[in-house]
């Protein structure tokens, strides 16, 4: 499997990122810097956290606009996996690839901890490692991580099981029905605020999140094994 | 030349904290009188003249400036005199 890890300037998750695929999956893994058209040759996608552009405007709003979003946007469409953390979730709003946007957290309080997050649908290709509301420990560190969503889109988000990853405890930003992780209908786009690449190794203090990329390989092992046989 | 004034606003039914925290401010500063306050944008934007240039503005809000999930804006089209 080959991933591509966008990086916009701004991105600083992309290295935790490029070395949980890397090293914790052990698999072929590369930078696409986003001025970069294509992403011809690449199995998955992954758009890292940080400060695209510096959130000038609204988080990930310029970043939408980057040369290789059309890119993105046409893997999605595909089929690929495509995963968003952190600021990478708030570009995926943005580019309306998931429904919802993204408020200051609730405190306005920066946030760094790690946090209880519950597995809601472990039948997704991000999560089929993980038991269903299984509780898992990844890290959050962001300040607009606020998940708002008008009612119609949240009914739509539960009737779909596309709520993949609550907080389970407290909320930390005040997100709408403790929303910390969704997919798109399709179910090969998740955004996720927390940062399950600084959970890839127990040297970190926890391997949690190891899980989910593992989950990533064996979807893609499956779908190719099935595209050799048929 | 045209001056673009454009206001944006976090809509009614989305909770503004930084709103929220400024108002609390102004309570401990004692005006209880402040009943809400919410914080938004003001973008300037400096365009060429053209026949089209509120059809533009819209695009330019719809696309960019605001997040149409959560956000209102309105515009003002000024003649810039230089």
């Amino acid at each position: 499997m080959k991933t591509a890890v966008i990086v916009f300037p701004g991105s600083n998750c992309d290295q935790d990122m490029y070395y949980a695929i890397k090293d914790g999956l052990g698999e072929e893994v590369d930078y696409v810097w986003h001025a970069e058209t294509s992403l011809d040759g690449f199995d998955a996608v992954m758009i890292p956290g940080g400060f695209s552009y510096g959130d000038y405007l609204r988080s990930g709003a310029i970043a939408r606009f980057a040369g290789i979003m059309p890119a993105v946007i046409e893997a999605a469409k595909a089929g690929k996996p495509v995963l968003g953390v952190c600021n990478g979730f708030q570009i995926l709003l943005e580019a309306g690839l998931l429904p919802g946007a993204m408020l200051k957290n609730k405190h306005l309080k920066f946030i760094c901890e790690t946090v209880n997050l519950k597995a809601e649908n472990s039948e997704t290709l991000f999560t089929s490692l993980y038991k269903k509301d299984e509780i898992i420990h990844i890290p959050i560190a962001h300040g607009e991580g606020n998940y708002y969503c008008d009612d119609q889109t949240l009914q739509e988000l539960k009737d779909n099981h596309q709520i993949v990853f609550t907080y389970d405890g407290e909320n930390p930003n005040g997100s709408r029905a403790n929303i910390a992780g969704i997919i798109n209908k399709a179910g090969n786009v998740l955004g996720m605020m927390p940062h399950p690449e600084r959970a890839a190794d127990a040297l970190l203090g926890s391997d949690d999140g190891l899980r989910l990329f593992q989950s990533i390989l064996n979807h893609w092992r499956e779908s190719a094994h099935a595209a050799y046989t048929s | 030349m045209k001056k673009v004034k454009v206001f944006i606003t976090l809509k009614e039914s989305v909770l503004d904290p930084q709103g929220q925290a400024v108002m609390q401010s102004l309570h401990n500063m004692d005006y209880r009188n402040v009943r809400d306050v919410r914080i938004g944008k003001y973008i300037e934007l400096e365009m060429e003249d053209s026949a089209d240039v509120a059809e533009q503005v819209d695009a330019i809000c719809d696309k960019l400036l605001a997040n149409t999930v959560i956000e209102n804006y309105r515009y003002e089209i000024e003649e810039e005199h230089l």
